[in-house]
């Protein structure tokens, strides 16, 4: 059963072929066998999960009607709010924090009926990209035990990679859905900013993060796009349906998009590893014999969008994290002897290296005298950013390039390293900056039989048109279906 | 001794809760006085996650406010987060306007006691939200109470326009009576819907050379009393300052100081002005705010006649003095009542006399306002015309106006049950003036007589008539009657 695509699960479940509980209970039991070793979880939800799978079974054999992830297994990243267990993001501050609501996305994914089983590992509020930041729990990648899952979502691509759910939510910020998601041979979408509800997600960089899912097919990213995608009036940034109507992302799916042109960046995407660039001519070849016309683009701007990224965002973030202060929630300091030590040893006790890195990189961007070097700098590139992608999308339909320069790396390879690791999100950080829509999908394995991915980009609000070219590849290979080969499997 | 001679400089910084529903960015209701933390959500709490969503209400009475002040509105303004720690906060930041507030450049006329007005510059007007409460009542920690987070604050920024602590109470006044007009803050001192930071300080020629005082910031005034003298205070602070020590303005030496209302003195608060690094910029979870010429058309045509136009209106065109004109605009609700018994057609100068002098007077002791009394301008303008008419006397106009308030009759039907109705027929009247003088011949004769027994003899004999008449005779003429017999 754990072989099934959510799509074909929730078709099963939903014809009366497959129990939900059923399901429910096998994720639970791969969970007991396997999440010893990989760690995806920060906490799961067996009673709950085993009762909402039991009634969705219940209402399906009455007749009733069901949503339209009724009884699917699915993660959600543990920066979503739930009214369910903690909702850590995986840092010691929040370790004990129990949110009196759900996010916008979960309550949709509830509203789908689908049964949540657990909150997904990642990086402290999903700053990393390897998930070795967490401050709760170490993630590792289900290919290979010894290496990093990609971040910051790593939790919810390793899940989804080892199959302890049928599909999962993850938050991208500079990349954090499509890198794990390449790392662990799965499906992960950045959707276009606006269009998912980021009411409930705790905020990174909040011009920049956007929710989105990882799963094992392009068909199940589009059906948890359905869930999760439209408007939310608990959130200014989300678009409303007149400027960009949400469509049924299933629909038109298998319908191939022809002709159509793909842009490419090649002095762009010769930093990679020649192993990824390989897998990525490879899947060129494919889209050429679909039909696919490439053709070169010019996007001057991207080389400065680690450097744009890293000043917004964490400028965002120094904001954003400036509320975890010990007063109304979180953890607190023991027998502090005034206000102001309750925030700052409060602080430097519960946050890790990383978070304040970037807190003190964002609190300097915004300083008195720095504002207009920095932050106001890094504004004007990311609209320069901005038109490089308009510009190409006259050109092209879609822009493709790796997800990462390199397949999942070492354990500890890169913690010492900030500048090292930070350059793992080079490809995927101009589609944040943009506000674009980016997938990753499965397009090969290097020698050490290691997932790579394929990242495509398509102009905002189009995802549809971005899942029927990912689907159309998706047809024509089988990289999707491969699955890692679990110890005691 | 030396020739000293000085100018007071002022600037003032106000903010005015504004009296929508729900707060500036979630649905939480904005209450006085509730328990404390029940008056909370998510949202206003900082909760992790939480989203903040723009009250359009009150950008909209913000924006009338900016109007009122004849600002210029921009049609695109934004929000931006001022960062600083304290309990009170608990994002730690506040949302506000920084570089693009939704007005600016305009002015507001206050009236000078000497007469005439002042324009006094506005620089700019801007929302935010506010902070919470901090209690100290507790013993070894404090507490805090966030049921006022997130309420909208106006903050309004003058030109330092205003030369003494008279002007700057008038301003403040003056503020009020525009707020309140508008309908957008109840802008009650005592519940802090307005708050006051004054900027003062000193140009003073001395031997022919000019010097400025330091500036000084008094922090956080909710009262009127307490502005006007705080800057009064401070007036003479600086002044004995600077003749003790020569102190004058440089960067840098502005300082913070906190006001004492028991002891009516300044107290220093922090010493140097702190390049405080609030760390502004654009926030990135509310999109900026387009204004469009219909929107704000719509906004505009809420703009009523603004209570220093309407004070000076009713003294110019109903000649009412500038005091009673001034009552009558002290509050929306008593210059609409005017105005609607002055549209029914009674005379304003009598109409005032009704209003101010009794209504009120039993308003005031009625803890309401002259709208609420459950008398109708028609009522009222009805006993108007009656007094002018001579119907009813002026004296007795006030017990009818009494009565009305207490059953909710009109004043025709009062006038006949307290036989209030002055008799003025003066055929009538002339009979019982006959009678009385018949029965009288004595005090004729003194009347007639002259001398020093005439005066009185005449009073007598009116009264004779009153009584007849149970008092509903018209003096007036019951004296001219008596004139043209007796003469
Ligand atoms: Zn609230």
């Amino acid at each position: 059963m754990e072989q099934l695509s959510a799509k074909e699960l929730r078709d099963g479940i939903a014809a009366g072929r497959i129990s939900s509980l059923e399901a429910t209970r096998a994720v639970f039991e791969r969970i007991r066998r396997f999440e010893p070793t990989i760690g995806a979880y920060l906490s799961t939800c067996q009673d709950m999960a085993l009762e909402r799978a039991a009634d969705v079974d219940g209402r399906i054999a009455s007749g009733k009607t069901v949503g339209p992830l009724a009884g699917v297994p699915v993660a959600v990243k543990d920066n979503m709010c739930t009214t369910f267990g903690a909702t850590t993001c995986a840092s010691k501050i929040l370790a004990n924090f129990h949110a009196p609501y759900n996010a916008t996305a979960v309550e949709r994914l509830l509203a789908a009926d689908a049964v949540i089983v657990g909150k997904a590992n990642m990086d402290e509020f999903a700053m990393g990209s390897s998930t070795e930041n967490s401050g709760l729990k170490q993630t590792v990648n289900p290919w290979d035990t010894t290496r990093v899952p990609g971040g910051s979502s790593g939790g919810s691509a390793a899940a989804v990679a080892a199959r302890l759910c049928f599909a999962a939510l993850g938050s991208d910020t500079g990349g954090s859905i499509r890198q794990p998601a390449s790392f662990c041979g799965v499906v992960g979408l950045k959707p276009t900013y606006g269009r998912v509800s980021r009411y409930g997600l705790v905020a990174y960089g909040s011009s920049l993060d956007q929710i989105g899912p990882l799963a094992r097919t392009v068909e199940d990213a589009a059906l948890m796009m359905n869930i999760i995608a439209g408007h939310d009036p608990a959130d200014s940034t989300s678009v409303d349906e007149a400027t960009a109507p949400v469509c049924d992302y299933l629909q038109k799916l298998d319908e191939p998009i022809k002709p159509f042109r793909i842009g490419v960046v090649p002095q762009f995407a010769a930093g990679a590893d020649e192993q990824v660039q390989k897998a990525l001519s490879e899947a060129m070849e494919i889209y050429k014999k679909l039909g696919a016309e490439i053709t070169e683009v010019e996007m001057r701007h991207l080389d400065y969008a680690i450097a744009a990224y890293y000043v917004i965002a964490t400028a965002e973030a120094s904001s954003n994290l400036a509320r975890y202060d010990g007063v109304h929630y979180g953890h607190r300091t023991a027998n502090p002897n005034d206000y102001v030590e309750v925030y700052s040893k409060s602080r430097a006790e519960a946050f890790g290296q990383e978070v304040k890195r970037r807190i003190m990189l964002g609190t300097y961007a915004l300083s008195s005298g720095y504002y207009d070097a920095y932050y106001l700098k890094a504004l004007k590139v990311r609209n320069l950013i901005r038109s490089d992608f308009s510009a190409a999308f006259e050109k092209c339909d879609c822009i493709m390039m790796p997800v990462a320069p390199t397949t999942a790396f070492k354990i500890g390879e890169k913690v010492n390293d900030p500048l090292q690791m930070y350059l793992s999100d080079i490809y995927t950080i101009a589609a944040n900056l943009a506000g674009v829509p980016g997938i990753s999908i499965p397009c090969g394995s290097d020698d050490r039989d290691l997932p790579i991915g394929l990242q495509i980009m398509t102009p905002t609000f189009a995802e549809d048109k971005l899942l029927r070219i990912a689907r159309m590849y998706e047809k024509e290979t089988d990289w999707h279906k491969k699955e890692p080969r679990l110890a005691n499997d | 001794m030396t020739n000293v001679q000085y100018k007071v400089i002022v600037g003032l910084e106000i903010h005015v809760q504004l009296c929508t529903k729900s707060k500036m960015f979630c649905s939480c209701a904005v209450e006085f006085g509730a328990a404390p933390n029940s008056r909370v959500c998510p949202v206003c709490l900082g909760m992790p996650g939480v989203l903040p969503v723009m009250n359009r209400q009150a950008f909209e009475y913000a924006v009338l406010v900016g109007l009122a002040l004849d600002c210029r509105i921009p049609m695109f303004t934004k929000w931006d987060r001022k960062s600083y720690y304290y309990p009170d906060l608990p994002k730690n930041y506040q949302i506000s306007q920084y570089d693009l507030p939704l007005a600016a450049n305009g002015f507001l006329e206050i009236p000078l006691e000497s007469g005439g007005g002042k324009k006094i510059g506005i620089i700019r007007a801007h929302l935010e939200e506010d902070a919470g409460k901090n209690l100290h009542t507790a013993g070894n920690f404090s507490q805090v109470d966030l049921n006022r987070t997130g309420t909208p604050l106006l903050e309004i920024v003058t030109e330092p326009d205003m030369n003494s602590g008279a002007e700057v109470r008038a301003l403040a006044t003056e503020l009020q009576r525009i707020v309140r007009f508008l309908g957008v803050s109840e802008a009650d001192m005592q519940k802090g819907h307005m708050r006051f930071e004054p900027n003062i300080n000193l140009i003073i020629t001395k031997d022919g050379a000019e010097y400025r005082t330091p500036i000084a910031e008094i922090k956080n005034l909710n009262s009127f009393r307490a502005l006007e003298r705080s800057v009064n205070y401070e007036v003479r602070r600086q002044l004995d300052e600077f003749l003790e020590t020569g102190q004058v303005m440089e960067m840098g030496n502005k300082t913070t100081r906190g006001w004492d209302d028991e002891q009516e003195v300044s107290v220093l608060q922090r010493e140097k002005e702190e390049a405080h690094d609030y760390r502004y910029f654009p926030e990135p979870d509310l999109v900026p705010v387009e204004l469009t010429p219909e929107w704000l058309q719509q906004i505009r045509s809420r703009l009523c006649e603004l209570p220093l136009q309407k004070q000076m209106r009713y003294v110019e065109q109903y000649k009412l003095s500038d005091y009673d004109a001034g009552v009558l605009t002290a509050e929306l609700s008593t210059a609409e009542f005017f105005d609607e018994v002055v549209r029914d057609g009674a005379e304003p100068k009598r109409v005032c006399n009704l209003l101010t002098q009794t209504g009120l007077k039993i308003a005031n002791e009625k803890g309401c306002t002259i709208n609420n009394l459950g008398v109708t301008p028609e009522g009222i303008a009805h006993l108007a015309r009656m007094v002018e008419a001579d119907t009813v006397s002026s004296s007795s106009s006030v017990s009818i106006f009494e009565v009305m308030v207490e059953t909710g009759k009109g004043p025709e039907v009062l006038a006949e049950e307290l036989n209030l109705i002055q008799k003025s027929d003066a055929g009538e009247l002339e009979r019982i003036v006959d009678q009385v003088l018949a029965e009288n011949p004595g005090a004729v004769e003194d009347v007639t007589g002259g001398g020093k027994k005439s005066k009185k003899a005449r009073g007598f004999l009116l009264g004779q008539v009153m009584q007849k008449t149970r008092g509903q005779a018209n003096p007036k003429v019951v004296s001219d009657i008596l004139d043209k017999k007796l003469d």
